[in-house]
């Protein structure tokens, strides 16, 4: 017996300690929360925004002093190819690997250049872009032709258009600012719907819970000591994405560390959120098999329509209006908005209000559901 | 101390829904003894050790443990018990010592892993995952975590059952050795020959009534003096006795 006054605070923190211990120790959770974010990461940091390229076969005796072709060079859409024989260039235009065959006979000085070039059906509009670029290239030529024209003969040529560019000057908005924020949600949500289905679930049913309500250990103990647990396993997790991020593929952080803890602060607002879907599962569910396929009907819809992979502005407006309903959606804009538009916690509290009734209702829900035996 | 009421159960009632489990029990577990409660699968032991653990609303009755009424000092008596569930497991991916400090958090003392291992020989199984120990050594370490907190009094589920003799002899020293300490257990089990050995004094069970309640030996000797006498010849040692002369008392760990 011990006559010390019993702490609420001890029991809690130690099962945080166990439930992290534990955590830490079971693969499928460091697999889910680091690496899963980490190969989408790379793989479509990689992909490289889906940015286009223009596959060029370049002929056999194409002259290669050719401005046109040097042009074509220093063009980044352009990927000229060179080291296949004629014969494969024909099969793969055929097979739509490469979009075109030009071919540019030599200069011959007062003679118009002699341009061949082969589209192929097989590659969509992309012949249609080479067109353009071969347009903007001979436009450039004939200009500088018009030129010397005017200096020799003084007639005066007036310019057909008169055209002014001007860029704004503005971030550079990189397909890993995007796609980061998106795999960090979708890893809040895995780890915060399944993580807690699971523990809840076989601490139940293999009589562990049973056996801490034999100590004096309150209820609410057991359901923060687990969720402090997750919460910091999340965030280590989160930090780590996002300085591998920033670090390794230039993931952009406006204010650096702010926004860092502005977007630590919005991964533990939802996965907090995540954990109401997990408590209501764990209660739904009868045993272990049964949780991944209600966890899935949570998280599969949010994988693919909460703007995780590509924006939500890509799909057809009945879809978007579904897309806007469901909380990763708005935790992944909160999420960008901070990250890219340097946005702090009062700018989006049009997403944090949505978050919150999600959270509301959840909990609701999660009350209801959940069982202790 | 003999004869002290430790716990004291007056006609406790439990229904789950129209199904009566236990219909009016009355008894007392005294301080400092070995007190078994005995019968057949069904008969509402568990039922009543988890009422009395305060893991089970009861429908009626009165509960009365270490001086603590149930219905309202619940959480003085968790802390003067120590709860051996049946077929309760551990939270997993833990090893032995994590979990003696996990419970010790739990319980709000201060308790080394090393201090409690010690007491059911487990020290060198300290780094080891609970579902990697035999059975003896697992019904060993759950006796260790219901030790933490330095109970008055604690519950022991049919802690022997798929125990090898060797395993199961082993833990009657240990249930004996708490006992002597001046810990009251009180247990559930199936094997009569060990309540026989074990208990001070054993309640029978069934249907949810007590039948009985006495020593073992007052037991015996009342059915023996009603003429009862056992179809084969009592020798003077039982197959057991052979099985342990023949393979060794020293325990085998799996």
């Amino acid at each position: 017996m011990n006559s010390t006054k019993y702490s609420n605070t001890r029991a809690t923190l130690a099962i945080a300690r166990a439930s992290f211990r534990s955590i830490l120790r079971s693969p499928s959770a460091v697999v889910f929360s680091l690496a899963f974010p980490l190969i989408f990461i790379v793989v479509f940091a990689n992909i490289g925004g889906g940015g286009m390229s223009v596959d060029v076969g370049v002929a056999k005796g194409c002259d290669t002093l050719n401005p046109i072709y040097k042009a074509l060079a220093q063009n980044k859409i352009i990927k000229l190819i060179k080291d296949e024989t004629p014969d494969e260039m024909q099969k793969n235009l055929a097979k739509g690997t490469i979009d075109a065959i030009i071919d540019l006979k030599p200069m011959v000085p007062m003679k118009p250049m002699q341009v061949n070039v082969q589209y192929s059906h097989a590659s969509g509009d992309k012949g249609g872009v080479l067109k353009s670029v071969l347009n903007n290239i001979f436009y450039r030529i004939q200009s500088e032709q018009f030129k010397r024209i005017q200096q020799i003969s003084g007639i005066p040529i007036p310019n057909a258009v008169d055209l002014k560019e001007t860029v704004v000057t503005g971030r550079e908005y990189k397909y890993i600012d995007f796609i980061l924020p998106g795999q960090l949600g979708f890893s809040l949500l895995s780890s915060g719907v399944f993580g807690t289905a699971f523990v809840f679930l076989s601490l139940r049913i293999t009589l562990v819970i049973k056996r801490f309500f034999a100590t004096p250990v309150k209820r609410s103990s057991i359901v923060l000591g687990e969720a402090i647990a997750r919460v910091v396993f999340a965030l280590l997790g989160a930090l780590f994405i996002i300085v591998i991020g920033h670090f390794v593929f230039g993931f952009t952080l406006i204010h650096g560390v702010v926004t860092v803890l502005n977007m630590l602060v919005l991964c533990t607002i939802g996965l907090i959120i995540f954990m109401g879907f997990g408590f209501t599962i764990s209660g739904l569910a009868k045993n272990e098999s049964s949780i991944p396929p209600i966890s899935n009907i949570v998280t599969m819809p949010q994988f693919l329509l909460s703007g995780t992979f590509f924006s939500v502005s890509a799909f057809p407006v009945w879809l978007q209006h579904i897309s806007r309903v469901l909380p990763l959606t708005h935790l992944n804009d909160a999420m960008r908005k901070v990250a890219f538009e340097g946005a702090g916690l009062g700018d989006v509290t049009h997403q944090l209000f949505i978050l919150l009734l999600w959270g509301i209702g959840i909990y609701a829900v999660a009350v209801k559901t959940f069982k202790w035996e | 101390m003999a004869n002290q009421s430790i716990i004291t159960v007056k006609n406790l009632v439990k229904n789950y829904g129209d199904f009566e489990a236990v219909k009016g029990l009355t008894f007392e577990v005294y301080e400092g003894e070995i007190f078994g409660l005995l019968g057949p699968n069904g008969a509402g032991k568990t039922t009543t050790l988890e009422i009395i653990e305060t893991l089970r609303e009861k429908t009626s009755g009165e509960v009365i443990v270490d001086g603590f009424d149930i219905d309202s000092n619940a959480d003085e008596i968790k802390k003067r018990i120590g709860v051996q569930l049946q077929a309760a497991g551990y939270y997993p991916n833990l090893n032995l010592s994590e979990l003696i400090v996990l419970f010790s958090g739990l319980y709000g003392v201060n308790k080394t892993p090393t201090e409690m291992l010690e007491k059911v020989a487990l020290t060198d199984k300290a780094k080891a995952k609970f579902k990697d120990l035999s059975g003896g050594q697992k019904q060993r370490f759950s006796i260790a975590t219901t030790l933490i907190n330095n109970p008055r009094i604690i519950f022991l589920d049919e802690p022997t059952t798929g125990l090898d003799p060797q395993a199961r002899r082993n833990l009657w020293d240990l249930i004996r050795e708490i006992r002597d300490h001046g810990t009251t257990v009180v247990i559930t089990t199936h094997y009569m020959d060990e309540a026989e050995v074990l208990c001070d004094r054993v309640a029978f069970v069934d249907g949810g009534h007590i039948i009985g309640i006495d020593t073992p030996d007052h037991f015996i000797d009342e059915l023996v003096a009603k003429g009862f006498e056992r179809k084969k010849q009592v020798k003077a040692a039982n197959l057991e006795d052979v099985f342990i002369n023949l393979t060794g008392k020293e325990w085998r760990e799996a």
